[in-house]
């Protein structure tokens, strides 16, 4: 679905922050990535999402080099994602009109996109239809998390790159988002590439974890995690130990 | 404001001038009936409505000129550091000038006509956008623009779901606060080498003709003027900038 071919990646005036960089991500895979600050966990998610693209090496979907973004990739970013000036339901619907102006031409919009503006469906499925009519600024954060997972499923994405969406929030809210997305993600047959600083979160989220460390990243630390995203996990012994070696593997790093 | 309450104070004025007519009682202060007769005949068998629409004309040019060049300016500001940083100083300095010394040299440079009186305004009206949509622009997080181009956008539907609406604010908030001023200013650059237009109007009707109640009726139409794209300008901010009201 997503590969990383020997990809090395450095802002204009900065050090490389990956270096011949390899990562593969399957068709219906659940990933979380994992790092401390500063490591280049957005940035990663960038260069997937065909935002930024590699000094060398390649960023393939679906076997094609990436050279803008894919109409079928949605990307969630934290806060500041949403159009101030725009209602919860226009924001959600902000996707379809984008693809609405430029037409079915497979660059903006896959080939067989037939324009729609209805997003009530959507709207219903995330419990937003009562604040529909509300600006971001009227609504708590947790919804307007919402708002932008909505507005990207709009789009049935077949890859879903979130970039530390639940960090704003407080527990209990992050831990339904979560689950939200693991439900979304099985039912809709996504791909997810989670990007996150918190350690539980990995944990309950990524069947696999990618490890990123100090720059620059080189070889991929990956972890299975396969019990991630059933119920009760976070009271099972092997989540337990999945947290405790990912502390480890953040220390070392 | 409720509907109510602003013809209330509509009346309060009203007879305030009445009480005024009556108590100084000399032809230079007109009472409102005579200056509303005034206004009527003036517009229905004089020429004021000539007056009215050239003054009109220079206004929404000057506007539409300066929303033209200003919003654009103001954006590429906003979105860049580097431009900002090399404009900034002299926007700084030629910012708090007050624009309407610079009439005679129009006059000067851009001759008798149209031109002129439309530059002036654009002047002060420019600045005064550039600085309100710089701002507003400024404001505007990378992250946003990312966002909205993970989902497909490119330049155009960027202009059309980010650019635009973002520089709306700044537009109708400089016009709000300054199409009085430039109303004001309007004025006097029509006292100068015209013959059309409502400054000009009132000159002449006040002090050639010494026709008290017409001068009024042209006091009264640009007071219209300005109250009118006021209150237009007020209503789109509105209903267009919902979000920022609140
Ligand atoms: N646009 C940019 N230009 C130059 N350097 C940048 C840019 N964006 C990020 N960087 C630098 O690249 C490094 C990695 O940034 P990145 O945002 O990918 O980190 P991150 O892992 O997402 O961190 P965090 O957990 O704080 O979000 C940082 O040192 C950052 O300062
Ligand atoms: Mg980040």
């Amino acid at each position: 679905m997503l590969e990383f071919r020997q990809v090395t990646f450095q802002y204009r005036h900065g050090a490389p922050l990956f270096l011949n960089f390899n990562w593969r991500v399957e068709k219906g895979d659940a990933w979380a990535v994992l790092g401390p600050s500063g490591c280049g966990k957005s940035t990663l998610l960038a260069l997937a999402a065909g935002l930024l693209f590699p000094t060398q090496g390649q960023v393939l979907v679906e076997g094609q080099p990436l050279t803008r973004p894919r109409p079928h990739t949605g990307l969630i970013i934290q806060d500041y994602g949403l159009l101030p000036w725009a209602t919860v339901r226009e924001n959600a619907a902000l996707g379809l009109r984008v693809r609405n102006l430029y037409g079915a031409d497979g660059i903006h919009a896959p080939k067989d996109y037939v324009p729609r503006t209805d997003v009530t469906h959507w709207l219903e499925r995330l419990g937003l239809l009562e604040v529909a009519g509300h600006f971001p600024a009227q609504i708590s954060g947790g919804q307007r998390q919402r708002t932008a997972i909505a507005r990207t499923l709009a789009l049935e994405p077949d890859l879903l790159l979130m970039d530390e969406p639940f960090s704003s929030l407080d527990a209990p809210t992050r831990e339904g988002l979560q689950s939200l997305v693991m439900e979304l993600w099985a039912d809709q047959h996504l791909t997810l590439v989670l990007v996150t600083h918190a350690i539980e979160e990995a944990a309950m989220v990524g069947k696999r974890i990618l490890v990123l460390g100090n720059p620059p990243n080189t070889q991929a630390l990956v972890l299975d995690n396969p019990g991630a995203g059933e119920a009760h996990y976070r009271a099972t012994p092997e989540y337990q130990a999945i947290c405790q070696f990912l502390r480890e593997a953040l220390n070392r790093t | 404001m409720k509907r109510r309450d602003f013809l209330l104070a509509l009346l309060a004025l009203l007879a305030l001038w009445q009480v005024l007519a009556w108590l100084v009682n000399q032809p230079i202060l007109p009472d409102p009936w005579r200056v509303f007769g005034a206004l009527i005949q003036e517009t229905l068998s004089g020429d004021l409505p000539i007056h009215f629409l050239a003054s009109l004309w220079r206004v929404v040019a000057s506007t539409l000129l300066s929303i033209l060049l200003a919003a654009p300016a103001g954006l590429v500001l906003g979105q860049s550091q580097r431009l900002n940083r090399l404009f900034t100083p002299i926007i700084y300095l030629l910012y708090p000038i007050p624009k309407v010394v610079f009439v005679p040299v129009l006059l000067l440079f851009f001759g008798i006509g149209d031109l002129s009186k439309i530059l002036v305004i654009f002047l002060i009206l420019f600045f005064q956008i550039l600085v309100l949509v710089r701002d507003q622009a400024a404001a505007l997080r990378p992250e946003l623009i990312l966002s909205v181009r993970s989902l497909g956008a490119g330049r155009r539907a960027l202009f059309r779901f980010v650019y635009l609406p973002a520089s709306l604010p700044g537009i109708l908030t400089a016009l709000r606060q300054s199409i009085g001023t430039a109303v004001a200013v309007l004025y006097v650059a029509e006292l100068f080498a015209t013959r059309v237009g409502l400054g000009y109007y009132i000159y002449f009707q006040g002090s050639t003709l010494l026709n008290y109640p017409a001068m009024y009726a042209g006091i009264l139409a640009m007071s219209f003027l300005g109250l009118g794209l006021y209150f237009l300008v007020d209503g789109l901010e509105r209903r267009l900038c919902r979000w920022q009201v609140r």
